[in-house]
């Protein structure tokens, strides 16, 4: 068998795919978010951060490429792990007590579905515009202050910042880890850095649905 | 001390196994654990019943075999012990305790909380080990080892193969075990020659097994009777990865990715 069929086989193969994919993702979930808080700016500063963004097709069409591929494979290793560790006890406890594991590590499989659903709910609204009212092709600015307008639907928005947030609380702290990076030096900080990166992502992201619904907008 | 247990019992590994609801009267907060479940077993036999079946040999926390879960906790509520250094001033008077063996696809039960470690040996029967016989141990200075280095080896080597980490991490991963393994040997220089290739081979051994992959829950180290460290998963991890990228006997013995199989170490 070819040596990375191999590596993949193997339970830490996996999930060091997911650890990659995950940076990858979250790399991107950083530049998006960034992107997003120009909206605090004007019309005009989101206006000009979405021409930079098509500015360039070719770069445009490869992170899109990168992304979708991260994410299929995310995704792949993610439910095969689950299944995997699922089936590892077939006769479960009757009583189970849990003395380090948190509620964001043991959610990680439905904390990504949710992302995974609410990220093509994303797509459908403010990308293609098939569910959006009100979508006008050429205007950002327009299409996500009267898409978010409406409150069940900016609460879904932040209740996705939020459940993202949790799968990057376990996600990023995990990741050290998968990738074998523990070093007396720095091990004390991942805890700070995944909670930190966590809240920003929430904090962000949540930012823009909470503005346009308290209509500072 | 009266308690109430409901204890697993289970006649073999094809049994079902269920609940049993014993009360126990008059234990000492100075008993051990095991002590209390003595007691226990000498009054059922006393009454022409089945005893409760469960392994226990050095009863000095060492050996690594006394394993169960107590109340959903991998040896009990004290933490960093073995069952048999758990007291029952440990516990409430009037407790009630739930007692279930390990319970993991890789472990099946043998009797009650009895179950079969046998997996582990299979893992360190794949690549625990330093082919090249040694003879009786070195005058100390002809092998320099720095000091952190061995007691970080040492660290790793308390390993007992109790199997707590694999009853409470809620995948089953053996991946703390395996960890312990890997660094142990990975970290002195005895272990070198071979370090790719146990990586590589423990890892095989632990997933043909059936055990789950590590999630990071941190369970494990919360009950390992010798607190070893998760420091020596992400190692693992490490050697592991190494391995698969630059050293790679495949199982069907392809080079691996840098185009060159290391004969040496096939059979
Ligand atoms: C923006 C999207 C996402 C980001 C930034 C992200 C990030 C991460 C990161 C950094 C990890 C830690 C990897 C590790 O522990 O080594 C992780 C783990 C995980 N992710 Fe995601 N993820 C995303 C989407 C998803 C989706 C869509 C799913 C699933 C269906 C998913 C399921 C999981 C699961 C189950 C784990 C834990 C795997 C395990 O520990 O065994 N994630 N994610
Ligand atoms: S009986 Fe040996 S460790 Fe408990």
């Amino acid at each position: 068998m070819h040596w990375i069929a191999e590596f993949y086989r193997s339970t830490p193969g996996k999930k060091f795919v997911m650890a990659v994919t995950g940076v990858v993702l979250f790399a991107y979930v950083l530049l998006h978010m960034v992107g997003n808080l120009q909206i605090h700016l004007g019309p005009e500063e989101l206006r000009g951060y979405v021409r930079l963004r098509y500015a360039a097709p070719g770069l445009l069409w490869t992170v899109r490429f990168v992304l979708l591929v991260a994410a299929t494979l995310h995704v792949i290793a993610a439910v095969q792990l689950t299944v995997r560790n699922r089936g590892s006890r077939p006769v479960r406890y009757a009583v189970r007590r849990y003395r380090e594991a948190d509620y964001a590590s043991r959610t990680m499989i439905f904390t990504g579905v949710a992302i995974a659903a609410f990220g093509v709910y994303h797509l459908l609204h403010m990308t293609f515009g098939s569910v959006h009212p009100e979508f006008i092709r050429s205007d950002v600015y327009h299409n996500v202050t009267s898409g978010l307008h409406v409150p069940p639907v900016s609460l879904l928005y932040v209740a996705a910042s939020a459940v993202l947030g949790l799968h990057l609380y376990h996600g990023l702290w995990s990741v050290f880890q998968t990738l074998g990076l523990s070093s007396p030096i720095y091990d004390s900080w991942r805890r700070a850095f995944a909670t930190v990166f966590s809240l920003v992502v929430t904090l962000g992201f949540g930012s823009v649905p909470l503005a346009v619904l308290l209509r500072t907008l | 001390m009266r308690l109430t247990l409901y204890i697993w019992r289970q006649k073999s590994t094809t049994d079902k196994g269920r609940f049993v609801k014993y009360e126990v009267e008059n234990a000492s907060p100075e008993m051990s654990f095991l002590e209390m479940l003595d007691m226990l077993n000498r009054q059922l036999i006393e009454r022409g019943g089945e005893p409760v079946a469960f392994e226990h040999d050095c009863r000095e926390g060492i050996c690594g075999c006394c394993g169960m879960v107590i109340n959903g906790i991998a040896n009990g509520p004290a933490g960093g012990t073995t069952v048999c250094q758990l007291y029952m001033r440990h516990f409430k008077d009037g407790a009630v305790l739930y007692i279930e063996p390990w319970r993991s696809r890789a472990f099946p039960v043998i009797k009650d909380l009895v179950v079969d470690r046998s997996a582990l040996d299979r893992i360190m029967q794949a690549g625990g080990f330093i082919s090249v016989r040694t003879g009786s141990a070195p005058e100390a200075h002809t092998i320099l080892v720095s000091k952190e280095t061995a007691e970080l080896a040492m660290d790793a080597a308390e390993c007992t193969g109790c199997g707590a980490c694999v009853a409470a991490c809620p995948n089953g991963a053996a991946m703390l075990f395996v960890a312990a393994k890997i660094s142990h040997l990975g970290l002195l220089p005895q272990g070198q020659p071979e370090r790719d290739r146990r990586a590589q081979a423990m890892v095989r051994q632990m997933d043909r097994e059936g055990f789950g992959g590590c999630s990071n829950h941190r369970e494990c180290e919360a009950v390992c009777p010798k607190r070893i460290s998760i420091r020596f998963i992400a190692r693992a991890n490490r050697d592991f990865l190494r391995a698969s990228l630059f050293y790679s006997k495949s199982a069907s013995g392809k080079a691996g990715a840098t185009g060159k199989t290391k004969r040496c170490f096939e059979k």
